[in-house]
């Protein structure tokens, strides 16, 4: 066995200090919160009426680059007009497989899924866009995911028998969106731009879209291709054009449950620590512009909640079987470990919650907050923010 | 198969020195579990091609494994023993593909939430080992320099921020003819400690100086390595039935003449820089990972030293917009962006160098390269300090001895 497979005894003492540093502490430093008292809990209200948003960063981000004091200078937005207005959960713990497209379907369906996370398979348990149609009785226009790849189209429905097919979200895919709409005569270097996966140089499977993705645009988004390229050529990275497919939706749908995943943070696996850092940069500035819609849209501001997490975190540097922030291949406390924050009409604002959660407990507070049963899941409400 | 039924001829297909290893060690392999002797056999099968620190420590492990006690093996093995495998990955070939048996293992125990108890099992294995085989000592203390930053004329980034926790920060270097000085004291070390794989030095671009006694690896020095690489993979994503298994194959498979690394005579070598672009990540693309991956993989496997690394600027990420719009065909280079590499992957060396025997005395000095800042570490001064005053390369290099 290679030495390499575990810890080292011999770490410097200072990284440890470096790291050890509670997050109950950095965190109440960067937003100035308060602890949230159990007894202050309120009681849910259902409503029909209401709304949920909830992001997810595909590509995990760790703590020392977002908000421990080192990373504090990459996420502006969140933490001074996020953060301050968010119940604020310091350790969401993920303890199923860490590999995105299957994190991201085990946060969808509040049960640790064990599929390989490099085939294009549904999950096996509901995902909360079932419940939320099923018992809710909602239309299919009610729930969508914008996801970043083909891994994900499967996303959106189980194969459980008594949920799945016909009750799930609308999958869109943006990268598959600009493929089938640049297959229609549009040509350029794109081939790098509709990379897949970042996560195994062994996977990247061609992403291509066909008509069905290019009906999407005319009936869903009323846009012509032609106008869809002249938009996706002023943007950055494919997460804006996933923000940009969101803002879209909840102009012409005004879905209730609406998933976004965000995945330029995933470059990280290319090693190239400064484009890891662009890639959280950005999606700092998307969720702010995201909060921003939704308080400027009318079917959506005071009435909607709004979900932040990466769906786990990356190695620590001081785990010898991975490089740090490169990958999240060891499942070290650093790489299971993540942050959420909830923001939204009844939230209470400026509050961290320091006790241990579970990457499950989403879907049960989704459940108590819009009023379905998930009654498969594993998790447990967040009563902190019902 | 299970471990129990080895034999001599199983493995025949290994190279001539790891198969003498396995026949020499064949009642210690018949005795460990199917969750361990796996990770033993995909270093004896490359026995051959390793350096010379990573065979006395594979034989080092295999003695210590044999000098247990049947009872205290065991127990040493019984998390591994314990683990819950399936059937397949007991029919798998786990002799002759020992890495592709372990890359099925490692899916099946991340799927079955047996990871935690295979890493906690892993780390008490190897901590029991170290404390077992102490290391002999070094012949000098480990030495580090990482310079980083051509092309940028300012920045805004906070350099240093972590690094300097573990040293003293120079605001105020005299950076002319520093490149020449770490070059004369490169050669001075390398001449003073002839010793085979001691000393290595890692380029993001072209080598820039002559290192006698240096092993040495260029990112442009593999390029016609990387095009064919790139080609291979290329084949294989466009592939009618694209099989990411076949594909991890067929790079694991790979001989560093197939993609025309030039015989240097030294399997070793030639195998190592194949494996940075075969099983790093974003080493075929990126220089600047290529040359923190090279660092890690040459402290890990080789554990020179002397290592001296220095990070060019990497080819720009082009953003959507670009791509989008055809323009901007050339690659351009992104020097900010690389500083930013650089600056990490000077850190993750120290890091690295940290795990190796001789951690206490040893030295690392990381360099704006052109510039004032830099910071050095070293027994006796004191780490998160700094210092303002004026000095030159000379001068920080005397703060190593």
């Amino acid at each position: 066995m290679p030495r390499s497979v575990s810890l080292s005894d011999a770490s410097p003492r200072e990284i440890a200090a470096a790291i050890s540093r509670s997050r109950r502490d950095f965190l109440r430093q960067a937003t100035g919160a308060a602890l949230l008292a159990p007894s202050a809990l309120r009681a849910m209200a259902s409503s029909s009426s209401k709304k949920a948003v909830v992001v997810t960063f595909g590509g995990g981000a760790r703590d020392d680059e977002t908000f421990h004091p080192d990373g504090q200078d990459n996420i502006p937005h969140m933490l001074a007009e996020l953060a301050p207005r968010s119940t604020f959960f310091t350790q969401v713990i993920n303890r199923g497989i860490l590999g995105h497209y299957v994190a991201t379907a085990s946060l969808a369906t509040g049960v640790y899924e064990t599929f390989n996370n490099f085939a294009a398979v549904s999950p096996g348990n509901p995902t909360v866009f079932e419940y939320f149609r099923k018992d809710l009785k909602r239309p299919a226009s009610d729930a969508w995911v914008i996801a970043p790849s083909n891994g994900f189209n499967g996303i959106g429905e189980s194969v459980n028998k008594d949920y799945g097919k016909g009750l799930g979200a609308g999958v869109i895919l943006p990268k598959r969106l600009l493929a089938a709409a640049l297959a229609n005569g549009a040509g350029a270097d794109f081939n790098h731009l509709l990379q897949d996966n970042y996560e195994s140089q062994a996977f990247s499977p061609v992403i291509g879209g066909n008509d069905v993705e290019l009906k999407q645009l005319a009936d869903i988004f009323k846009v012509s291709v032609a106008d869809f390229i002249t938009h996706a050529k002023s943007l950055a990275s494919p997460d804006e054009l996933s923000v940009y497919i969101a803002k879209q939706l909840m102009k012409r749908l005004a879905p209730s449950l609406l998933w976004i995943t965000l995945h330029d943070i995933d470059v990280a696996h290319s090693g190239a620590f400064s484009l890891y850092l662009d890639g959280i940069k950005r999606s700092d500035r998307l969720c702010s512009e995201l909060w921003k819609t939704i308080q400027s849209e009318p079917e959506y501001a005071n009435k909607t909640t709004m979900f932040i997490l990466p769906d786990f975190g990356r190695d620590s540097d001081i785990s010898s079987g991975g490089n740090g922030f490169q990958h999240h291949r060891t499942g070290d406390p650093t790489s299971r470990t993540t942050w959420m924050m909830v923001l939204g009409p009844g939230i209470r604002e400026n509050h961290v919650v320091e006790r241990p959660v579970d990457s499950t407990d989403l879907v049960p507070t989704l459940g108590s907050l819009l009023g379905f049963t998930p009654s498969l899941c594993h998790g447990q409400p967040l009563l902190e923010v019902l | 198969m299970r471990p129990s039924e080895l034999a001599a001829e199983s493995f025949k297909s290994y190279p001539p020195k790891g198969q003498a290893l396995a026949v020499a060690n064949l009642p210690l392999l018949r005795d460990l579990p199917l969750g361990f002797v796996p990770f033993l056999l995909k270093d004896v099968q490359i026995f051959d091609w390793k350096f010379p620190v990573e065979q006395a420590e594979m034989t080092n492990q295999l003695a210590y494994l044999s000098k247990l006690w049947d009872t205290q093996r065991k127990r040493e093995m019984e998390p591994f023993a314990a683990l819950k495998l399936t059937d397949k990955l007991e029919s798998a070939d786990w002799v002759n593909e020992p890495a592709q048996f372990l890359e099925k293992l490692s899916a099946h125990l991340w799927a079955t939430q047996q990871m935690d108890v295979f890493r906690d099992a892993s780390e008490s294995y190897v901590r029991k080992f170290n404390i077992a085989t102490p290391p002999a000592p070094l012949i000098a203390p480990r030495l580090g320099i990482a310079v980083f930053g051509e092309g940028v004329s300012a920045t805004q980034y906070n350099l240093f921020r972590k690094i300097k926790r573990s040293g003293v920060y120079f605001s105020n270097v005299n950076p002319e003819n520093g490149r020449e000085a770490i070059g004369e004291a490169l050669k001075a070390r390398a001449a003073r400690h002839k010793i085979p794989y001691a000393h290595w030095c890692v380029d993001g671009a072209d080598m820039t100086m002559a290192l006698p006694g240096f092993v040495c690896v260029s990112y442009n020095g593999l390029t016609g390595v990387r095009s064919k690489l790139a080609a291979l993979m290329l084949k294989a994503y466009e592939a009618p039935k694209f099989d990411p298994e076949q594909l991890r194959s067929k790079l694991a498979a790979i001989t560093p003449e197939a993609v025309g690394l030039q015989d240097s005579g030294d399997g070793a070598l030639d195998r190592y820089q194949l494996s940075l672009l075969t099983e790093g990540s974003g080493t075929q693309i990126y220089s600047t990972t290529f040359v923190q991956w090279a660092a890690r993989e040459a402290l890990r496997r080789a554990q020179p030293i002397t290592l001296f690394t220095r990070y060019a600027p990497r080819q720009k990420e082009r953003t959507m917009n670009e791509l989008l719009s055809g323009v901007e065909k050339k690659t351009a280079s992104d020097p900010e962006g690389s500083l930013i590499d650089g600056d990490m992957g000077a850190y993750y060396t120290w890091i690295n160098m940290q795990r190796l025997p001789g951690a206490e005395t040893a030295r690392f000095l990381v360099w704006f390269e052109g510039h004032a800042e830099a910071v050095v570490i070293a027994p006796g001064l004191k780490a998160g300090s700094e210092d303002h005053s004026s000095i030159n390369m000379a001068g920080l290099l005397a703060k190593l001895a």
